[in-house]
């Protein structure tokens, strides 16, 4: 169920006179609204939506062995499951191709950044690290998934508290917390979408302008610094887009992060 | 026996639920969809359907196709779940089936399907009564004819102590005399058993007493879900 092609020629030729079909300007993201705390049993909860966009995103902790590669450091895992019930185009199985990306693309978000001080989660160097489980889930995708995930992990994650944990027994304490936060960078990196659309790029797009979008790129980024960043869809970007996008994403950054400010503080 | 003066770790009475909450057309792109909660246990459900039955050879020509799929969040409870399904969440999916099932008028819709999907963003117990009950809210609000609604709560016995609407103490701490026993009912609204499972030790007595409590908070649930779905016409 694409958007069909009358629609979409239709939207482009409003965009042209810079103009959506919901009354956005090109750049004006949809209502924000985050809230934390949202599940009782996790370390840390978020529920992110821009407008009917939905999405919940929960913080797990275990303790387990550190990787070959990283002994003094802990793990982070951040899947993601585009769930049948957030849309008619989602289907149960296996995570297809968009479940893994929206994973993979966040999990760089925050891995990239070092907004997770990682070498702060080792109980016993080259033995017993913690492991902080990022899992989001699509509750009704209205498009933008990949922006309202990235924002709901770093809410989720600056309100999540640590676990208790019993060094004797080696067993975490689930359900008891300390006061302890998860130690975070002062620097809060976010996911920045921008969709390429006849000549423009606009932010948060509904799920008939993702549909119709040539170009998908997206950021992950602080004030100053970007530190991942996607292209999807198959087609080209000019370098003269780039550029733009860049100069877009600093300016969306400034937009988005006055938002989450309040929440997450 | 129930005795009556019993107080449990959350301060409720024998024969009391968890605060209710109920509330219609949480997912926006369902064609119907619901939230359900028994205290700290949060279900919604969204429905989408009836539509064509893919592969085309598990198609039914006499009747339509109900299908549900129960599935919690992995952070919904304190151990995280690994994601995906699980032989528990595969049985529990089936049981919401049969439970819901001889209330929809699928007889209507001939090689179609109607799915229905339920997550668990918050457990503490009778996770698949509050998620039957989501969905049953979910399925009215799609439209889907329906001879009742059907309402879901369990009973649980904590040594020899009936209790109304199990938490997560009394479904997986207690553990002592005779053990805790569980016991997740549901009702059509005319009070014909659709879903009916137990584990445990009880006595046929109690078992009895068992179904008359379960039979008394129907009612209660049915107004909670009744309520909201009106609300929802407004």
């Amino acid at each position: 169920m694409e958007t069909p092609e009358l629609t979409g020629n239709r939207m482009k030729k409003y965009l042209e006179g810079g103009k959506r079909f919901d009354g956005r300007g090109v750049e004006e993201y949809r209502e924000m609204i985050i809230e934390t705390g949202v599940s009782a049993n996790a370390e840390g909860s978020a529920r992110v939506k821009l407008g009917k966009t939905e999405v919940l995103v929960g913080i797990k902790m275990g303790v387990g062995e550190p990787y070959p590669d990283s002994q003094d450091k802990g793990n982070l895992m951040v899947t993601a499951e585009l769930l049948p019930l957030s849309s008619s185009r989602y289907e149960n199985g296996p995570p297809k191709f968009p479940a893994i990306e929206l994973g993979r693309v966040t999990d760089r978000i925050i891995r990239e950044s070092k907004f997770i001080e990682l070498n702060k989660l080792v109980i016993k160097e080259g033995e017993k690290v913690w492991t902080v489980f990022v899992d989001i889930y699509s509750i009704n995708d209205d498009g933008n998934l990949l922006d309202a995930a990235g924002i709901g992990a770093i809410a989720a994650l600056k309100t999540a508290k640590i676990p208790k944990y019993d060094e004797k027994e080696g067993k975490v304490l689930f359900g008891e917390w300390t006061t302890k936060n998860i130690p975070l960078s002062k620097e809060t990196p976010i996911s920045i979408t921008l969709h390429k659309i006849g000549n423009r790029f606009v932010v948060d797009p509904t799920l008939e302008e993702e549909d119709i979008a040539e170009t998908r790129l997206t950021i992950g980024r602080t004030k100053d610094n970007i530190s991942s960043m996607q292209k999807g869809n198959p087609q080209p970007i000019s370098i003269e887009d780039l550029h733009k996008a860049i100069d877009l994403s600093e300016k969306m950054y400034t937009e988005v992060f006055k938002r989450i400010e309040k929440v997450v503080k | 026996m129930a005795n009556k003066e019993f107080v449990r770790d959350d301060g409720r009475k024998f024969d009391e639920l968890r605060p209710m909450t109920a509330k219609v057309g949480v997912v926006p792109n369902a064609d119907g969809s619901a939230m359900f909660s028994f205290g700290k246990t949060i279900a919604i459900a969204a429905v989408y359907g009836p539509k064509e039955l893919h592969p085309r050879n598990q198609r039914d020509p006499a009747k339509g196709t109900l299908r549900c799929n129960y599935n919690m969040l992995s952070f919904s409870v304190e151990d995280r779940i690994r994601p995906g399904p699980s032989r528990r969440s595969t049985e529990i999916s089936k049981i919401t089936e049969w439970a819901l099932g001889p209330v929809v008028m699928i007889d209507e819709y001939p090689n179609m399907v109607i799915d229905v999907h339920i997550q668990i963003i918050q457990a503490s117990a009778s996770t698949r009564c509050a998620g039957i009950n989501a969905a049953a809210m979910a399925l009215a609000h799609a439209g889907i004819p329906m001879k009742s609604i059907v309402s879901s709560v369990s009973v649980g016995k904590l040594d020899k102590q009936l209790i109304l609407d199990v938490n997560k103490y009394e479904d997986s701490v207690f553990d002592e005399g005779e053990g805790a026993t569980d016991i997740p009912i549901t009702f059509t609204s005319d009070e014909k058993i659709t879903h009916f499972q137990l584990d445990g030790k009880i006595s046929n007595e109690q078992l009895k007493e068992v179904i008359e409590m379960a039979r008394k908070a129907r009612k209660e649930i049915y107004e909670v879900q009744k309520k909201a779905l009106k609300e929802a016409l407004n």
